[in-house]
């Protein structure tokens, strides 16, 4: 296979031909904040939090949606960095209605964790408070827009593992919303299987199981590794 | 910003109730036995725990409960920061708005109609006669005046609580552990 050799936080590290900065890092231990990569499923480059900078460019580049090169130099931590990752986690708390005392996914939250750990301590931009909707058509689940960060791990699951595409989305920039089909209830939807696929990828609390109360919500984004390598690795095979 | 006088032994710590639920404070009263060693090291002047009528002059620390949702709130948030040397927003709803500020989608005319108005007794009509004008939109403490200091929770937790006073007591910043600053 064949390695290409890069500069990670001024060490020398080595890493496979098509690996992205992301996986190159997580590799070596390094450890860099994520919103709407998952593993398993397609990087889509959409939070922005795992911005880095790499020697020569003047623009910070997502780490998951970056492919390691020979020679290439990379800093994972700056100040500047740090900065824009809290801007953006306040972009996120300021754009729907994030109240966390009464959210399902309340100390379950990627959002809420990230916000803690890379201190993130007060939104200094104008809370928006959208008057959005939730959809509990659906007999198991529930969609809540208030809490939605639009990372569209419930639209890529759907779509590249359980391979019904029910969700989808509408608008753009700030008017956009996950849909499924095309914007019917969820609960009308002829292409969702029920598998929860969605519910557990879902890093906040706007996808849910019905009858889930404050806090109670907690997901496993685990499964899909475990899905996945029964497929590829032929482990469900007798 | 006004500085404690010199020849004062005691800091001077007030407690703050805007537009909350009392959550914050009932996790202060928590601290149980702590509250007595708290109370050697500062003078409390004044809170809902106080009799004092007007916020006093040369406070040290002053812990803001709830987010500003009315014109006493808004009064009182700028006399506060006006008299006192560190604010602190104190819980949730003080440092976003939380779910004080979930009625700010709706706009506060429907509001108090529905709330009020149309309600039967005993919150009829003339209820919103005696209560203080909402603002428009329920705002963060820190939207409204400078803050010196948060602390995360709905309510923040007692460990949350003795950690930040004893660091802002000992004249340090607050700097809690990740898992003590989560929201919720
Ligand atoms: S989704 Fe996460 S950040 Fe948003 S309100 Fe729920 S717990 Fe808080
Ligand atoms: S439950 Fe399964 S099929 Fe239905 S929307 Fe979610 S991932 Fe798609
Ligand atoms: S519903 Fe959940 S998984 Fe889907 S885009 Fe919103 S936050 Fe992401
Ligand atoms: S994790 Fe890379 S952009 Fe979201």
């Amino acid at each position: 296979m064949p390695v290409i050799t890069l500069t990670i936080d001024e060490a020398l590290v080595s890493a496979r031909v098509g690996q992205t900065v992301l996986e190159a890092c997580r590799d070596e231990g390094i450890s860099i904040p994520t919103l709407c990569h998952l593993d398993g499923i397609s990087a889509r480059g959409g939070c922005r939090l795992c911005l880095v900078e790499v020697a020569g460019s003047n623009r910070l580049l997502p780490a998951c949606t970056t492919l390691a090169a020979e020679g290439m130099q990379v800093s994972t931590r700056s100040d500047r960095i740090d900065r824009y990752r809290r801007m953006i986690l306040e972009l996120s708390f300021a754009e729907r209605n994030h109240q966390c005392a009464v959210c399902v996914s309340n100390q379950n939250c990627e959002l809420q964790a990230l916000a803690a750990e890379l201190g993130m301590e007060q939104v200094r931009y104008d809370y928006l408070d959208p008057d959005l909707s939730m959809d509990l058509s659906h007999e198991r689940f529930g969609i809540d827009h208030n809490r939605c960060v639009l990372c569209l791990r419930c639209v890529r699951v759907c779509d590249e593992v359980e391979g019904a595409h029910t969700w989808d989305v509408k608008a753009r920039g700030i008017e956009s919303q996950v849909i499924t089909d095309l914007n019917q209830p969820w609960g009308e939807s002829l292409s969702c299987t029920s598998c929860g696929k969605c519910v557990d990828a879902c890093p906040t609390g706007a996808l849910f199981t019905r009858g889930a109360t404050v806090a109670e919500m907690h997901k496993d984004a685990g499964f899909l590794r475990r899905i996945l390598d029964g497929r590829e690795k032929r482990q469900w095979r007798r | 910003m006004q500085e404690s006088s010199p020849n004062k032994s005691r800091p001077r710590l007030a407690t703050v109730w805007l537009g909350g639920c009392s959550g914050c404070h009932m996790s202060f009263l928590d601290l149980d036995e702590a509250i007595i060693d708290l109370l050697q090291e500062v003078d409390l002047v004044y809170g809902p725990l106080v009799d004092t009528k007007e916020y006093p002059e040369q406070v040290d620390i002053c812990l803001v409960e709830g987010a500003v949702t009315n014109l006493d709130n808004l009064k009182l948030i700028r006399q506060i920061r006006r008299s006192t040397r560190l604010v602190l927003s104190f819980g949730d709803c003080a440092l976003t708005g939380n779910v004080t500020s979930m009625r700010n989608r709706i706009p506060v005319e429907d509001l108090l109609t529905a709330v009020y108005h149309e309600a039967s007794s005993p919150i009829g009509a003339e209820a919103v006669e005696a209560v203080p004008a909402l603002l428009p939109r329920v705002l963060p403490v820190h939207q409204v005046v400078r803050v010196d200091a948060v602390l995360p929770g709905c309510p923040p937790d007692v460990d949350r609580i003795a950690a930040t006073l004893s660091a802002l007591l000992d004249g340090q910043t607050v700097k809690l552990e990740p898992r003590m600053r989560t929201f919720g």
